[in-house]
Parts: C-alpha cells; structure tokens; sequence
C-alpha cells in the first residue's frame, strides 16, 4: 500500500447519497471517502446499489440527495463540469462501442474529446492491444473488447479511473491482464474506484473495499481488516448425511478449541477457524460422539465473501 | 484539425455506414435499379409504331401494303380468331375489315386506337385518290427534359436524400442510445451539440456519393442532362441533404428501440413518397390539398432539383422552394437539440 501523502485532499467524498427509483430505494444514505492515490472497491451482490452510486459520483446520474465531491467539484452541469470529466476515466458497465470501427479508430475517436490525450500508441500499449489495431470492436474477444474499454478511459491520462465491473464474465486469464493494466495506472500515484463482485479481485487490487448491501455500505476497511474481524483465517464448511436439525449442534460447535463464529443455512455449517490442525480434529470426534455422518467437508482461507456471509447470512455470488 | 471531435465522431458514422453492405445498396443500388427499370418501362417510343391488323378476306393483302407503307403503322394480315384476341388485349390497336364499306373496329376509350384511326383513315383515303387541299408542313420541336425520365430523376435524387438522411441519422443515433454509447460519449468532456452537428456533417459525403452515383447514371444510360448549373445542383442537394438529416435527428431524439425509430421513420417518410412528386406530378391531387402537398419538405426539394435540372433555373429562380427546405431542417434541428433524450 502506498500512503498518500496528508497534504492531497480526498479523491471523492461523498455523504448522506440517496438515489430512488418508484419505489425502490437504489442507495439509501450512502458515506464514502476515496484517499487521493488508493484503490477503493465498492463490493457487493447485484442490486446492492454499487453502479448507481459509482454513475452518480460520475456525474452521469443526479443523486435525490446528499453531497458528492470529486476531486474537490460537485457536479453542477455548468462549464467547471467538462474540466472535470478531463480529469477522469471512465469504464461504464455496459458500454458497446461502434461495431465497425478498429481498435485503433475508437481510441482515436475517443482522444478527440480531450485536450490533453496521450497517443494512441502509447495507450495500445499499455492494454497491449497493438497487434489488434486494425481489428474491428466486433472481431474482439470479450477480454479484448473490455481492454479497449479501459484503453478508452485511460487516453485522457486520468487523475481518477471508474471501473464498473471491468472483469465481470471474462476468463482468468483476460482478469489477470486487466488487474496488470489497473495496477499499472495505480503505481503511478493514481486513484481507482472500482466495483466488483470477485472477491479475489478485490483482494487483490484494492488497499480498501465498502462491502454494500442494500442501497448502504455494511462493512468498511482494507481487505485485511475486514477477513481479520472475522476472528479466524479458515472457514470450515460440512454438511451431514442424515440432515438432522444443526440447532441441537450449535452450543457443541462453540465450544470447540479454535472455533470463532458458526453459522447454519440451508444445512451447511460453517465455522470459522484460527488453526484447522486443532478444529478439525476435535470436530471428526464430536460428531463421532454425536453418531452424526458427514457428507462432504471443505476448508479454505477466510475471504471477503465470508465477511459478507457473516454480516448478512448470505452470500454475494448466490444473487 | 483531424483530431477534432466533430472530425472523429464524423469520420466514425461514415465509417459505420459504409462498412455496412445492405446500408451501401439501399443507398446508392436501389435508385438506380429504380432508375433504370422505371426507365426502361416508360421509354419515350419515339415516333412509335402502332401495330393495326387486317382481317382476311378480299384485298386483305393490298390494304396491309398500303397501311404498312406508311411511317406510323405497322400492319399484318390476320384471321378471325387471332384479330379478335389480339384486339382485346391491345396488341392491336385497330382492326381493318376490308369490303364495302371498310369498317374500322376499335375502341374508341383508348387514346392509340383512336390516333390509329385517324392514320389508318388518312392512308386508305390518300390511296384511294383522296388529294390534299392545304399545303401543310410539319415542324418537330423536341423540348429538352419532357421525356419521363427526366422528370424522373430528380424526383429519385429527392428521395433518396431523404431516405439516407432520415436512415443514416436516425438509426445510427438510436443505436448509440440503446447501446449505451451515448452515455459514454456523456462521460467525456464530449460537447452535446458536436455530437449532434457530426450527424449532419456525415452526410455531406454520402450527399455527393450519392449525387454523383445517381446524375452520372442517368446521364450515362438515359442522355439526363442537367440544364442549370452544377454549382446550383449542389447548393440544393447540400441544402435538402442538411434538412433530412435535421428531420431524421428530431425523428431519433426521444426514440428508445430500433423498431420504435423505425416506425417513425416511415410515418414521415410515407406520406412524401406519395405526395411529393417522385412518379408523378403532384398537380394531379385536388386543388384543396395543393397547400399541404407544396408545404412538404420533398416536394420543395423535388420542385427546386427540376427547376434546376430540368428547366435550368438559377439558384433565385427556386429560391422559395429552397427556402422551404432550409426552414424545414434549421426547425426540426433545433427541436432535437432541446427534447433529445441523452439518456
């Protein structure tokens, strides 16, 4: 992590954001700071408000209420509004850029909007995208189609880059290109806010994660933090093979040597764990005690979706 | 220069179009298969030949002779049932049955059977003896543009500015829309009205494409000529070029599907292709709609190509048609910039 320096003002602060549609209310009271020079990722399931609350802090949506400043302006739609946009990137969730034209026409198109915009060269470059130049955006992969997305957002030489799940739907391999590509532009003492719903990706990319759920952010901290406040680095999942009722289970479970938290949906029970060499055996022993057969028994290192699970009882991929 | 935004945005609509096969035929063929084959039908059968037959029976033979001398007539001997077909279905245009008297059968509804009559009277009369009082001697005046033809092709030069500039603006803008590459043009420091004037803008290039295309064509296969100036020619064509794209911009700013725009597109184009003139003069309608039909941006547009074209005006002498034109489009521009939905 690199520490901004105390002088730089906030990249975006926003307080109090509300945003309805009808009856539904998109994001309901929403608080948030972006350090000038962080990655900052907004996570959550669909339909926990992360793209609308990233396209009002883009100024592409009014918000009903609260105040939002990004880089020290708040959208007013006067002229200061198109300075601003110079300084910003912009990856919007579902864009198709024109079918026809190359790779190297749509940067080009998209240079010709500002002032100060790198070349095309120099952006194809940093998507590595130069040997599809001539290709058009139709005869692109959709890794390659997502890369000319970022390269669109990149050729102004942004302050501040938007992402909007930039790696939704792509293979591990396209993912990994574009994590290069973020942390490229982040090591260059520029700020990102992305919204993602892989955990992973956060993981990795991001110094701090908002985890959303409902229109507000439940959870705030590096990613670090955040699993830590778990109380354990492992999870532990089993179910059992005659499904009896965990309930009768639970107090057993606790008491357990190393066990955190445990949780019971849809008969899977989760426990989180500090050291599976000492749960785990004195879980296969209980349940011999108990006469209870599992059915399957899975570990792995504490994530952020476990937070999420802990916080709301469910999971953010299951939406 | 050409890294302007309305030099980018421009250059990236035509490059949409013209990489696009079905949008080049629709264009720049079909106005001309339309040309060439409503050409074709309606060719001027210059002096023309009517064919008239003669039934069998005496001097059948002696009678053709005579008709088939003279310049107008095309005559044959034929039997009963053949003359009587061939009569009814107008491949005939009079049939002579020889005797005394000779009867013409024809009918008398039918403008060629009647000029038919006329010739077939004349040459059997002067055959018979019949002299002429009066000296007579013809003076042929061929007035330059009266063919049908030529009253065609600005009609389809009309048209088709229409047709590419209500479909090459209003689809690609509602594709842009629906694709969401509007809202991210909006996400750049973009200026809403480049976007809108880069539109326009393509259509100057596809306007002399398509002027070129259709001019060349007809002058090359049907000998059109255009009387006025070419300077005039393209004052006009850029001027309804200009109102089409405005028209198909208004028709395209509150549009959210392709299928929605489309509808439209051919609500405002149907009643045009219809009254404006394209076939067929539209002095045919009633008198009580001649306000409306003359108010139409087409029929402005067709009535100042065939001024110039046709009759060799200047650009003064269509002036009020032109002016009609320009009101049209500068009108429906400026609606579609106020009501045009960005999101």
């Amino acid at each position: 992590m690199t520490a901004a320096p105390p002088s730089r003002p906030p990249a975006i602060r926003c307080e109090g954001l509300v945003k309805r549609y009808g009856d539904v209310t998109a994001v309901a009271g929403l608080d948030l700071t972006v350090a000038a020079g962080e990655c900052f990722g907004l996570l959550g399931p669909n339909g926990a408000g992360k793209t609308t609350t990233i396209e009002i802090l883009e100024g592409l949506t009014p918000a009903d209420a609260g105040l939002v400043q990004v880089l020290e302006h708040a959208w007013n739609g006067g002229a200061a509004d198109r300075l601003l946009r110079e300084r910003l990137g912009i990856q919007l969730q579902e864009t198709k850029l024109p079918e026809k034209l190359s790779v190297e026409e749509t940067i080009r198109l998209f240079a010709s909007f500002y002032p100060q915009a790198q070349t095309v060269e120099s952006v194809l470059a940093v998507v590595e995208l130069g040997e599809k130049r001539r290709a058009w955006y139709s005869k692109l992969s959709g890794g390659q189609k997502q890369r000319l997305a970022v390269a669109c957002a990149l050729v102004n030489r942004p302050e501040l880059l938007f992402l909007d799940e930039p790696t939704t739907g792509l293979d591990p391999q396209s993912r990994r290109q574009l994590w290069d590509v973020i942390a490229g532009f982040r090591s260059q003492g520029n700020t990102v806010l992305l919204t993602t719903h892989y955990m992973e990706e956060a993981e990795r990319l991001c110094d701090r994660v908002a985890i959303m759920d409902h229109g507000k952010v439940i959870a705030l901290g590096t990613p670090r933090e955040l699993i830590a406040s778990l109380g354990a680095e492992h999870v532990v999942e089993f179910t059992l093979a005659d499904g009896v009722a965990v309930a009768s289970l639970e107090p057993q479970l606790r008491g357990l040597p190393g066990v955190g938290t445990v949780r019971a949906t849809d008969g899977t029970i989760a426990l989180t764990a500090t050291a599976l060499h000492i749960t785990l055996p004195a879980l296969t022993s209980l349940l011999e005690q108990r006469g209870h057969v599992l059915a399957s028994l899975t570990t792995h290192h504490a994530s952020l979706d476990d937070v999420f699970v802990a916080i709301t009882g469910r999971r953010i991929r299951d939406e | 220069m050409s890294n302007r935004p309305l030099v980018q945005m421009t250059l990236a609509w035509i490059r949409g179009f013209y990489r696009e096969p079905e949008a080049i035929f629709w264009v720049f063929g079909f106005p001309i298969v339309l040309a060439f084959a409503l050409g074709i039908a309606f060719k001027n059968r210059g002096p023309g030949e009517m064919r008239v037959g003669v039934l069998r029976g005496a001097e059948d033979s002696a009678i053709a002779r005579t008709l088939d001398a003279t310049p107008a007539l095309a005559a044959g001997v034929l039997d009963s049932a053949t003359a009587r077909t061939q009569l009814r279905t107008g491949r005939i245009a009079l049939l002579v049955l020889p005797g005394s008297p000779i009867v013409y059968r024809y009918d008398s509804t039918r403008t060629e059977s009647r000029l038919a009559r006329l010739e077939v009277d004349d040459a059997l009369q002067r055959a018979g003896g019949r002299t002429d009082i009066a000296v007579v001697h013809d003076d042929r005046v061929t007035e330059p543009g009266s063919r049908y033809i030529d009253f065609l092709i600005p009609g389809l030069l009309g048209m088709n500015l229409m047709g590419s500039g209500l479909w090459g603006v209003g689809f690609s803008v509602v594709q842009a829309r629906t694709k969401g590459l509007l809202k991210r043009f909006l996400a750049t420091p973009m200026r809403k009205s480049e976007y809108l004037l880069s539109y326009v803008v393509s259509r100057l290039l596809f306007l002399v494409l398509e002027v070129i295309a259709l001019v060349g064509f007809a002058y090359w296969v049907f000998d059109v000529g255009v009387h006025g100036t070419m300077m005039a020619l393209g004052i006009c064509t850029i001027l309804g070029s200009f109102s089409f794209a405005g028209i198909g911009l208004l028709v395209a700013s509150r549009a959210k599907t392709i299928e929605a725009v489309s509808g439209l597109m051919n609500l405002v184009m149907l009643p045009m292709w219809i009254l404006s003139g394209t076939f067929f003069s539209y002095a045919r309608f009633p008198e009580s709609m001649q306000p409306f039909v003359r108010a139409l941006p087409l029929t402005a547009l067709n009535d100042s190509l065939r001024g110039v074209m046709i009759d060799g005006a200047s650009l003064a002498g269509v002036a009020a048609s032109l002016g009609i034109v320009a009101v049209w489009g500068a009108v429906c521009f400026l609606v579609a910039v106020k009501i045009f939905r960005w999101r």
